[in-house]
């Protein structure tokens, strides 16, 4: 019986690991975020520049999360409804044979890395979107849209694909037993069913494309001013912290502003991610009370 | 009387496995027909392939012909019509997660009738069909959900009934039900009668001498016999029927 | 009527066909690309000697190295406490806990915290704070506390999926709680346990943000003599050769022949995960 307390205590101390390390990641970063804040203050939304190594430095952070909104919007509004498709035609349409074998496919390629994805991006798109819209060069806000899009379709699939399969196999049958086809079937009565499950996956897709780093330092083209169209180079949040942090001076005012910025995403995702977990607990007990 | 569905030489695979071997049977016209046999005996499937509902299983091989008002429905039917036609009532109360009154819409709308006062016109008469009216007419916004199962029930019929089809699949509509609710679909089956052509496969040999006009007894897939309800429960020709009519199995 | 809503389903389906398409056409392109460019390059000596003639020829052994390393750090780190975690969560935790309760919610908020954030954390932790300077160490604990969640979960997943009879049957006979899961639990978790693990691998293996400022370098002459220096890596070295550097066109193909090799690399890593996993539940016979 000793021993047994003993492991059951022990474990318990283990499992809080978790909540230790999220924790410090929250402590670290208000600890060297908050000199900057404190010397900065509102001039981070009062100047339009992010000029952290002009003298003196400007710290306005208005075009990077500009940046930010305009690719994340972008990869979604392309990501979303080829994702939405394309899992109701895994889960409606194909057959159950083919669907085995593409849906472990697609969750393989949520595994391919970022750099690999910005790369093609550099070798790839950018050349096709420069000679397509006849820009000068091809790294812009659109590229680094499409590249994050592609990279959060994988995920979106997969998350819609896992709410329509969840649907009672019962509605359907009513559906189809009332004379509806297939796709009435489909649009009427499965995808609303799966609503919420669609909207935790969208939310999710919101959620990785604001954190991607590296295909957005890579193919965004990187600068800092308010962006007016997809067709300009941006720098995103992300961007910018893992541009200048190699050469920002530890413990200087512009080595603090950037862990400002990443206490800022962190804060943003810690609330996206608490929106599309709410979203799943509903759902889920949505479908135990049936 | 006139028969309005005819099986005949009706064989159904699921891969290799054989589930209904040489069903020939007739349905008739505005009567109660009762299906019963031991669990896993082929009933369900029987009734299924009257709708095609068999359609969305994979692997699934079908031989001989179902007769609709003299139509093949495998041949000369399509899937869509035939179901309007042919409607059914699932084993548990399967509304849809909308409201009571967008389930018995459902069928209407599908069907492109989109002008408010018909639907609602409609509705209102199903759902007094399937004597749920009283109880819901308040309330037709609330979601389905918030009614009893048995309640929910009532509302697929009525959702059933929506479309006007001729023949209604009951796939044993009690098995999830409290004798309450039992007693008030069965009331329900006797009133409908008059208009629809009603099968019923159930579980509950009490239910089917309560209800239906004849009865067929079906075990391993082969019927093995079809008759009046009281001679099927009184005198059985075939030895097992009479076994499992005095429950020695099943 | 009825042909026309055949009609329109018709038109639909083409529609939820060509999104198919669309995705494999993406995806197709991607693969196709990298490994065509890719294959030209790597030859023996590409993967065996160190770059050279300021990044235009040579090899990226030292990169490969350099991954070996901060992979198998991370994954020694990660694996014990995030199994101990899951079964302590599974088996031990009382669900009304707050605690336990903030525990879970503490690996969810992990797991969605985008990478970038946890080199920054590394690099004020374990870089600045603890001294541990740019090297090994301090990268591969980074990583390892990025795919903790990851662990966790999977872990967490296949201790679920045994049998609450397993448990039973060991309690029955009198076999103490830690006796049960070490005997009769773990050992059937196992396999899943390790899919989880092995997914975890080619996670970390292709992650570049977090060991950008806690571990790599875009050159080093010489392979690492211990876990406090600093090393190359597979996806940094891509990075690098696409953004620093004096010689952009002759970086290009070593760029193709790394990402081939890191891709291969990782989706190699999963197909393993996946194969294992495809065969422990093929034998499974509850």
């Amino acid at each position: 019986m000793q021993t047994e307390n003993i492991i059951r205590r022990s474990f318990f101390l283990v499992a809080l690991t978790s909540i230790i390390f999220l924790a410090g990641i929250l402590v670290t970063l208000v600890v060297n975020a908050l000199p900057a804040l404190r010397e900065i203050g509102l001039g981070l939304f009062t100047t339009t520049h992010w000029y952290p190594t002009a003298e003196p430095p400007e710290f306005g952070v208005i075009p990077l999360i500009a940046a930010s909104l305009w690719i994340t919007a972008g990869a979604l509004l392309f990501s979303v409804p080829l994702g939405i498709l394309f899992s109701l035609f895994l889960s409606e349409v194909l057959p159950e044979k083919i669907k085995a074998f593409l849906k472990p496919t697609v969750e393989l390629l949520a595994n391919i890395p970022s750099v690999v994805y910005g790369f093609f991006g550099m070798v790839f798109l950018a050349p096709l979107v420069m000679r397509l819209f006849h820009l000068p060069v091809g790294l812009n806000g659109l590229t680094a849209s499409i590249v994050l899009g592609i990279m959060a379709l994988p995920t979106i699939t997969s998350v819609c694909e896992d709410s329509l399969n969840a649907v009672p196999r019962t509605y359907r049958e009513a559906s189809l037993a009332l004379g509806a086809t297939k796709w009435e079937t489909m649009i009427h009565v499965t995808l609303p069913a799966a609503a919420s499950g669609v909207s935790a996956a969208v939310v999710l897709g919101l959620g990785r494309a604001i954190g991607e780093t590296m295909t957005v330092l890579m193919v965004a083209g990187g600068a800092a001013v308010i962006p007016r169209s997809l067709l300009q180079p941006m720098r995103p949040i992300t961007a910018n912290i893992a541009a200048e942090m190699g050469e920002a001076a530890v413990g200087g005012l512009h080595y603090q502003s950037l862990f400002a910025l990443a206490l800022f995403l962190l804060i943003i995702t810690l609330f996206i991610n608490q929106i599309s977990d709410t979203i799943v607990e509903k759902s889920r007990q949505r479908f135990k009370v049936q | 009387m006139e028969k309005i569905i005819k099986i005949k030489n009706l064989n159904l695979w699921f891969g290799e496995k054989h589930i209904l071997k040489d069903i020939n049977m007739d349905f008739q016209a505005n009567e109660i027909s009762a299906i019963i046999g031991p669990s896993g005996c082929g009933k369900s499937t029987l009734i299924r392939t009257l709708n095609r509902m068999n359609d969305l299983i994979p692997e699934t091989k079908i031989k001989g012909s179902v007769l609709l008002d003299g139509q093949d429905i495998y041949q000369e039917h399509n899937v869509v019509t035939l179901r309007t036609k042919v409607g059914m009532v699932f084993q548990r109360p399967n509304p849809f997660p909308k409201s009571i009154f967008e389930n018995v819409a459902y069928g209407l709308r599908v069907q492109g009738i989109h002008k408010h006062r018909e639907i609602a016109g409609r509705v209102e008469n199903t759902l007094k069909a399937a004597a749920l009216w009283d109880e819901v007419k308040d309330n037709l916004n609330q979601n389905a959900f918030q009614l009893s199962g048995g309640q929910q029930q009532r509302l697929c019929i009525a959702r059933a009934l929506a479309v006007e089809p001729e023949v209604i699949l009951f796939d044993e509509p009690c098995s999830a039900l409290d004798p309450i609710s039992t007693a008030r679909i069965e009331e329900l089956l006797l009133k409908l009668k008059t208009s629809y052509t009603i099968i019923i496969v159930t579980h509950n040999m009490q239910q089917a001498a309560r209800v239906a006009d004849t009865t067929a007894f079906l075990l391993m897939g082969e019927l093995i016999e079809v008759g009046e309800t009281s001679q099927i429960f009184k005198q059985p020709k075939d030895k097992r029927t009479e076994d499992y009519i005095t429950g020695r199995f099943g | 009527m009825k042909r026309n809503r055949f009609l329109i389903q018709k038109f639909w389906f083409a529609i939820l066909g060509l999104s198919g398409l669309v995705i494999a056409i993406i995806l197709f392109a991607l693969i196709f690309f990298v490994t065509v460019r890719g294959f030209r390059v790597i030859n023996w000596e590409f993967l065996t000697a160190a770059p050279k003639d300021g990044m235009t020829a040579g090899g990226i052994f030292p990169a490969i190295v350099g991954t070996f390393y901060l992979t198998l750090l991370a994954i020694a780190a990660a694996l014990p406490v995030g199994v101990i975690t899951a079964i302590y969560l599974n088996e031990y935790a009382d669900r009304t806990n707050c605690l336990v309760r903030l525990s879970r919610k503490a690996v969810n908020a992990l797991a969605g915290i985008p990478s970038v954030v946890f080199g920054l954390f590394g690099l004020a932790l374990f870089v600045n704070f603890l001294h541990f300077g740019v090297s090994i160490l301090s990268g591969g604990l980074t990583l390892a506390i990025m795919i903790l969640p990851v662990i966790i979960r999977s872990s967490e997943e296949a201790l679920s999926a045994v049998p609450f009879s397993f448990r039973e049957a060991s309690l029955a006979l009198g076999a103490s709680k830690w006796y049960t899961i070490r005997r009769a639990v773990l050992p059937t978790a196992l396999p899943g346990i390790f899919t989880g693990a092995i997914l975890g691998i080619g996670r970390v293996a292709g992650e570049t943000a977090p060991i950008m400022f806690t571990a790599a370098t875009f050159f080093t002459g010489r392979l690492p003599s211990s876990i406090r220096d600093e090393v190359m890596a597979l996806p940094y070295h891509i990075y690098g050769l696409m953004t620093e550097g004096t010689h952009p066109e002759q970086q290009a193909p070593i760029a193709y022949g790394t990402a081939l090799v890191l891709l291969i690399l990782v989706l190699g890593i999963d197909l393993i995960a996946i194969l294992w996993r495809y065969r422990s539940r093929k034998t499974k016979k509850w």
